[in-house]
């Protein structure tokens, strides 16, 4: 099992839910974060006061697949994910040592 | 004679402006702090509000509107303490005095409700009460008491419709003096403090546009022509200062901001305030366009220039604006101006050099003696909190509550 977590523009989220849902993937855990990585920031100004804001919102999509699955998740994510301009994201793919269902006491790809 | 009509504007005047601090000034100010300052914000308004309406019905009218004998010329007396003798029949010009007192309790609530901009975001709640309670009664009583009560600028004839130096340069000064004195918020100015509710600060600006024609209007204390030309003044004004300010920051910064546009539109309604009633709509344009203009680059210096953290910009707003507003009564009321006409027929000039009189005095009383008491309150509390207590915000500090509560 993987754990694969998606950083992307929060306007392609729903594109990303989507193509997932057409791999077979129908849970995610979906958070709302900031960070940088070559996509410059923005000023803001208020009153004469200006800032430099670094963070740009994106979110963060989880999802936990078995082996079987990642490639195809990889490349969906990607295909709904990119524009083709600076601060796309990035996917990371870990290891998934454990998983459960809560409900019923299900562990491995039969939790997923 | 009581002029029900008179007295049914002043009754409605009365409440415009309580509202332009209830909850007025409490959402604009508090948009404009960070979401961990919001309550301590809108707590200090209330807390002004509530303490200020005991002190005036107490002491607060008698020592500003009472004669004060001997020393008429500084301070009234305290034969009206307690509003002792004021019943249902009592009469001031032609309204009830009962109402009179209540109007202008509400503008001495809104005054150290202004201040409370200067040391948004680090000020012990305790030392901010007593401070307050001193400056109403050390402050803002005796001013209000030369200017209107029958004191020594009355006298002088110096003009002063609805507060351009009771309200406007008294709070404004005040705000730069405690500024100076109470320090900086920790991280200014390099760390971004970014308002945290512009729609909710917008909406309080909104009711201060509309509130204010209780302030100006309701100031003729009379329902008649001069109520409608101060309205009309200072509802050009506002526009004007909306106007002019927008204007200044798109050339200086590239774009309008929501901020900017409402904030020359305070700065217009300040300016205006001691003009309303004396001058034409074409004297208010010019003076809600030089409000929004001037204003704009007092903030700019301060913040940018002097970096003092007059956080959320009483002075570059009220105080210079009251200032300049003070001043140009003197110019605009003039009849070839379009003014009502000058006093004893006094040349602008001559309005202008007792304008200026009532200016400085202002000042000078207003920094010397906000300076005094902030020192005076310092000996009783700690005016500050604690870096740690500044940095996890004053409503958890302070008040042990959390302004907002989303995830539940």
């Amino acid at each position: 099992m993987k754990l694969i977590t998606a950083i992307i523009k929060p306007f392609r989220l729903d594109d990303v839910r989507n193509a997932l849902s057409e791999v077979g993937v129908n849970g995610m855990t979906v958070t709302e974060v900031k960070g940088f990585g070559r996509q410059r920031g923005h000023t803001e100004l208020y009153r004469g006061a200006e800032y430099v804001v670094d963070f740009l919102p994106k979110s963060k999509v989880e999802v936990a697949v078995s082996d079987d699955l990642v490639e195809r998740v990889i490349e969906a994510i990607t295909t709904a994910a990119r524009t083709g301009k600076v601060g796309d994201g990035k996917i990371f793919v870990t290891d998934l040592h454990q998983s459960l269902r809560i409900r019923t006491g299900e562990t491995g790809d039969n939790a997923l | 004679m009581i002029n029900s009509g008179d007295t049914a504007w002043l009754l409605g005047a009365t409440a415009l402006v309580l509202f332009m601090t209830l909850p007025g000034l409490a959402l604009f100010y508090g948009g404009l702090v960070r979401s961990r300052n919001v309550l301590s914000v809108l707590m200090q308004c209330f807390a002004i509000a509530a303490v200020v309406s005991i002190v005036w019905v107490l002491a607060g009218y008698s020592l500003a509107f009472s004669d004060g004998g001997s020393a008429q010329a500084w301070i009234g007396g305290l034969s009206k303490a307690l509003l002792a003798g004021i019943t249902a029949d009592s009469i001031t010009g032609t309204i009830p005095e009962s109402v009179f007192a209540m109007f202008q309790l509400t503008f001495a609530i809104i005054t150290p409700a202004l201040v409370v901009g200067a040391f948004a975001e680090r000020m012990r709640f305790a030392a901010m009460l007593i401070f307050s309670t001193l400056w109403l009664l050390l402050v803002y009583l005796p001013v209000a008491h030369w200017v209107w009560g029958g004191g020594w600028l009355a006298q002088m004839k110096f003009l002063d419709f609805a507060g351009g130096s009771v309200v406007h340069i008294n709070a404004g000064v005040a705000a730069l003096v405690a500024a100076l004195v109470i320090g900086k918020r920790r991280g200014f100015p390099s760390q971004a403090m970014t308002p945290h509710n512009l729609p909710a600060a917008v909406t309080g600006a909104g009711m201060l546009w509309v509130g204010w024609f209780g302030f100006n209007a309701g100031s003729a204390l009379a329902a008649n022509g001069s109520a409608g030309m101060a309205m009309l003044a200072t509802h050009t004004a506002a526009a004007a200062g909306c106007v002019a300010w927008m204007a200044q920051e798109w050339l200086r910064f590239g774009k309008p901001s929501v901020l900017g546009i409402v904030t020359g539109m305070v700065a217009g309604l300040g300016t205006i305030t001691p003009a309303s009633g004396y001058v034409g709509p074409g004297g208010a344009l010019v003076i809600g366009l030089l409000a929004g203009t001037v204003c704009f680059w007092a903030t700019q210096y301060v913040k940018r220039r002097l970096v003092i953290d007059d956080s959320l910009d009483v002075f570059p707003v009220h105080g210079v604006g009251g200032i300049m507003g003070t001043l140009l009564t003197g110019v605009f009321g003039a009849a070839a101006l379009g003014g009502i006409g000058h006093p004893d027929g006094r040349t602008i000039a001559a309005q202008l050099a007792v304008q200026l009189i009532g200016t400085v005095a202002t000042v000078v009383w207003s920094g010397g003696m906000t300076w005094l008491l902030l020192k005076v309150t310092a000996l009783v509390c700690d005016l500050r909190v604690t870096a740690e207590e500044e940095n996890e915000g004053l409503d958890l500090v302070l008040h042990e509550e959390r302004g907002y509560n989303i995830t539940s």
